[in-house]
């Protein structure tokens, strides 16, 4: 029985307790057994109970894992940070809300790099995480708890978030699925904020159909984001076997350079897939996405350093103990409170907000980041979607990169660019690469993630790649 | 050499809306401290912003009442600094792209009208009641996120006395408005005066001091009144003007410094990103234009000119909104002489009311406009009508009944000649001066005993007439 629910994805199992097949409170209790024996580290947080679960939503009280920094009200809730430690919010995320009222249960709280800065994890306030594939390498980041439980089966199904990449590239690096929605089809409220003008959430799921289910309950606008809009039309469970019709845009500047050879091969599988499924593949050009990472590395920093300004100690969280000045007050809380990573990133974005440098900085990567979007629009004239590797390397050591952020940060270069522009995108899992998970990216327009969802779920059928669970 | 004052304001006015700026709190005063708060007035993490429809709505209405240009697409920005009474670390703010801007109100230009948030408030225990070296500061979060909206003006006053009358014109229009309470003294208008000298003729500025957060006009005279005089002496010393925030205590008259690290504050401003821009439609400026009502400098100029008003009267009913509606319903109940009316209005009313409204007493407008008329056809005098409006603003009802029921109907002919009479018996002195000098302000005497012997019920010239016609001068 055990390793029968095990083999469900959650789709499959909100099915069979629909179809009275199976107990809401077994599947919930087998899942609480796992995640609670967790020994990745990938939970910070795991639930006594079902509490308030509603197994008749089409949801059906299947577990979910919940990423750090979505605030759940009475549950602890840091964003992985120090500075929030033993914070419980007094409201619930709207992504959470919506998704427990259509009857997911929250499992627990997955481990995460501290206010979603980084790309391995490590920049965790409460330690690594492993990749259930190999437990020496890291499951990437900044969703990389929310990852490597999906990847291990301690979860069903997960949520995260994905500001340059968050959500694809821990998806790539743990081999499941990751969908990066577009920029306001899900309610940031309730998602403690890293770049609120890219943040967006999104599920982390063992195939395409679980993710289109969760994301079909996730979309809409919501009166408490003004920056939510409507999702335009339903989100059906993609059914598309082929890809007939369907232009597949290459852009070569997303995947030659730094793309290692391992991850190059499966994508070159890939695109041959794709042409055996009817698609059809055209080479687009897209000329500035080679300065994404330098505006990325700009703007989310210097929105970072406003979000941030909040954790000071006077309201919530942990204070500093001083003699009582107000400044002392500020810099021992920040100081003891804020890791490494985070602190550089506020000192980079205070640096670029400042009096006499806006304009070559902030200003210059806003307008950078304006002409990425136009390379897309214009791409998207030509194709219908865009395929890149999501990586370019497969799982990396841990400790490989800590002593050199910009190699870290050079993990985004092929993701940064969709969240700039506010466009969808996945990361499947393409195959193994030396026996480790390659990422596949599909990108399209904006509200695009149903053609996006469909050309996912053909491709996944066609790859047919046998992975979860490991490693557990 | 002559120096010129060169005078701007910047006005913070909190709107009178229903809720907070960004988020769903009622606004309250005086109310238990931190009992209206939410998350996103916290500034708990996670919290986002929503702008208020009405305080958009009130804005655009104060924009067109300043006769300003309306942006299509205003920006909110965010003002980085920290402090405990902003829970975000920063401001939400308008920037480079205002509401509204380039307007003008009687003769002085307007910069810029634009939203934001007020902060939150902060008591602090201890000898020096300021966040250094207090035992322990708490916060109020009931007032955090009030939306408020700041008026700029262009440097267009000369003088202090002119700069509190745009201001006292500036309130006026707002409270006109509805759009606040405009209480100084509470903190809902919270005005700051930018200062300087130059030399008389001379086209380029001074350096500006500002004056920040004066709770009165008459303090804000006084205030500008000495930093003027401060600044003189300096210049006229061949010394420079250091571009500070001034603190004047109205109560010492002393002009001090407010930290200068606020100066060397660079905040950083930004975009907001969790908010879109502010777009009025059509639709939404047709509701703000609908909304605003006759504003006060229109009102004065049409009491004036189309009831031959006086200015100075003209402009104490449009100031007070609700003596002017006052004074406009008698005129519509009886029109018969509307610059009695207003004299009425604005000066004994006004004396027996303090500030308390019209509203506030019993006194309606049809009974002082029929009083006023009565006066005019002799029914009553003057000072008997000032105790028939006594007795109406604390009981209301008729004047007529009034007058009947206390007696205080004007003395006919036959009554006075006898009271006259008596009063010449009893003054010689008098009647001689007048024997000597019919034009003798001697006559008061009798006309003061005739008073005190009808309780005011005499027409004081009717009483001259017969004194005269007594004595034959």
């Amino acid at each position: 029985m055990s390793a029968d629910i095990l083999s469900l994805t959650g789709a499959q199992a909100a099915e069979r307790v629909r179809a009275g097949d199976l107990d809401a409170g077994e599947l919930f209790a087998f899942y609480r057994e796992r995640a609670a024996a967790d020994d990745l580290n990938a939970f910070l947080w795991v639930a006594d109970g079902p509490d308030g679960a509603n197994s008749s939503g089409p949801l059906a009280g299947v577990p979910l894992a919940v990423k750090d920094l979505f605030c759940v009200e009475g549950v602890p809730s840091a964003a992985g940070s120090r500075i929030l430690d033993g914070y419980r919010p007094p409201y619930t995320a709207t992504a959470v809300r919506k998704l427990t009222e259509a009857g997911a249960t929250v499992l627990g709280k997955t481990n995460q790099d501290e206010f979603a800065m980084g790309s391995s994890n490590e920049n965790s306030g409460y330690g690594s995480v492993q990749n259930p594939w190999d437990r020496e390498r890291v499951p990437g980041g900044s969703s990389g708890g929310s990852a490597a439980a999906v990847a291990a089966g301690l979860a069903p199904w997960a949520i995260g978030t994905d500001t340059g990449g968050s959500i694809r590239q821990p998806a790539a690096l743990t081999g499941i699925v990751g969908l990066k929605p577009t920029y306001g089809a899900v309610s940031r409220y309730g998602m403690i904020a890293f770049a609120s003008s890219l943040d967006q959430c999104g599920p982390l799921t063992r195939d395409v159909t679980d993710a289109a289910l969760l994301f079909r309950h996730m979309v809409g606008r919501d009166p408490c984001d003004s920056t939510s809009l409507e999702f335009p039309e339903e989100v059906p469970l993609p059914s598309a076997e082929r890809l007939d019709g369907v232009v597949f845009g290459v852009p070569p500047e997303l995947t030659g350079e730094g793309v290692e050879p391992g991850v190059r091969e499966v994508f070159e599988r890939t695109t041959k897939l794709i042409e055996e499924l009817g698609g059809k593949l055209e080479e687009v050009s897209l000329p500035h996405s080679r300065y994404g990472i330098a505006a990325y590395y700009v703007i989310t920093p210097a929105e970072a350093s406003a979000n941030l300004a909040r954790y000071d100690g006077v309201r919530f969280g942990p204070r500093a103990e001083t003699d009582g000045d107000l400044t002392a007050l500020y810099e021992q809380t920040r100081e003891q409170g804020f890791g490494d990573e985070v602190k550089r990133r506020i000192l980079i974005g205070t640096y670029a907000l400042s009096s006499g440098y806006y304009d070559a900085y902030y200003g210059r990567a806003q307008r950078v980041r304006t002409k990425i979007a136009d390379d897309f629009r214009a791409a998207f004239q030509k194709v219908d979607l865009l395929v890149t590797p999501t990586s370019p390397t497969v799982a990396f050591r841990l400790g490989e990169k800590t002593e050199d952020p910009l190699a870290m940060y050079l993990n985004d270069a092929l993701t940064v660019s969709m969240p700039l522009a506010g466009i969808p995108a996945i990361s499947i899992p393409g195959g193994l690469s030396d026996g480790l998970p390659v990422g596949i990216q599909l990108a399209g327009p904006a509200f695009s993630e149903n053609r996006i969802l469909d050309s996912a779920y053909a491709l996944e059928r066609a790859i047919g790649f046998e992975g979860v669970p490991v490693g557990v | 050499m002559e120096f010129e004052p060169v005078i701007g304001i910047e006005i913070h006015v909190q709107l009178d809306t229903r809720t907070k700026m960004f988020c769903g709190c009622e606004l309250s005063f005086g109310d238990e401290p931190n009992t209206h708060t939410c998350p996103v007035c916290l500034g708990l993490p996670g919290s986002l912003p929503v702008v208020n429809a009405e305080a958009v709505h009130f804005g655009l209405m104060i924009g067109m009442a300043l006769g300003c240009e309306i942006a299509p697409r205003s920006i909110f920005h965010r003002k980085n600094y920290f402090y405990p009474d902003l829970p975000k670390g920063y401001q939400i703010s308008q920037y480079d792209i205002p509401l509204a801007r380039s307007g003008k109100l009687g003769e002085v230009r307007i910069h810029r009208v634009h939203l934001e948030e007020d902060a939150a408030k902060l008591v602090h225990a201890g000898a020096s009641g300021r966040i250094h070296g207090a035992e322990a500061s708490v916060v109020d979060f009931n007032r955090g996120g009030t939306p408020l909206v700041e008026i700029v003006s262009e440097p267009d006053l000369r003088s202090a006395s002119e700069t509190a009358e745009f201001g006292r014109l500036l309130q006026a229009t707002l409270r006109r408005m509805g759009v606040s309470d405009v209480n100084m003294e509470e903190g809902s208008l919270r005005m700051d005066a930018n200062v300087s000298l130059r030399p008389a003729g001379e086209a380029t500025f001074g350096t500006k001091t500002e004056l920040k957060n004066m709770n009165s006009f008459r303090f804000l005279e006084r205030g500008i009144d000495a930093e003027l005089e401060r600044q003189e002496a300096i210049l006229r010393d061949g010394g420079e003007v250091v571009q500070e925030t001034l603190h004047f205590d109205p109560q010492s008259g002393a002009i001090t410094s407010l930290r200068s690290k606020e100066q060397a504050h660079d905040y950083r401003y930004f975009p907001e990103p969790d908010l879109v821009p502010v777009a009025p439609t059509e639709e939404m400026l047709e509701r703000a234009r609908d909304a605003l009502p006759e504003l006060p400098a229109a009102r004065a100029e049409r009491l004036e000119r189309d009831l031959g008003l006086t200015a100075e009267t003209a402009k104490l009913l449009a100031f007070r909104t609700e003596l002017g509606d006052f004074f406009e319903e008698a005129v519509a109940a009886d029109g018969s002489d509307p610059r009695a009316l207003a004299n009425w209005v604005t000066g004994e009313l006004v004396a027996q009311l303090g500030d308390d409204q019209p509203t506030a007493s019993k006194v309606e407008h049809r009974a002082l406009a029929r009083l006023v008329t009565m006066m005019n056809e002799g029914k009553v005098s003057g000072s008997a009508a000032k105790q028939v409006l006594g007795v109406l603003v604390a009981e209301g009802g008729d004047p007529e009944a009034v007058v009947e029921s206390e007696g205080l109907g004007a003395a006919g002919a036959d009554e006075l000649a006898g009271i006259v009479d008596r009063a010449l018996a009893e003054n010689p002195d008098v009647v001689e001066k007048l024997k000597a000098d019919p034009g003798s302000k001697a006559v008061g005497a009798i006309v003061g005993a005739v008073m005190k012997e009808t309780k005011g019920r005499a027409d004081g010239g009717e009483v001259q007439r017969l004194v005269r016609e007594k004595l034959g001068v």
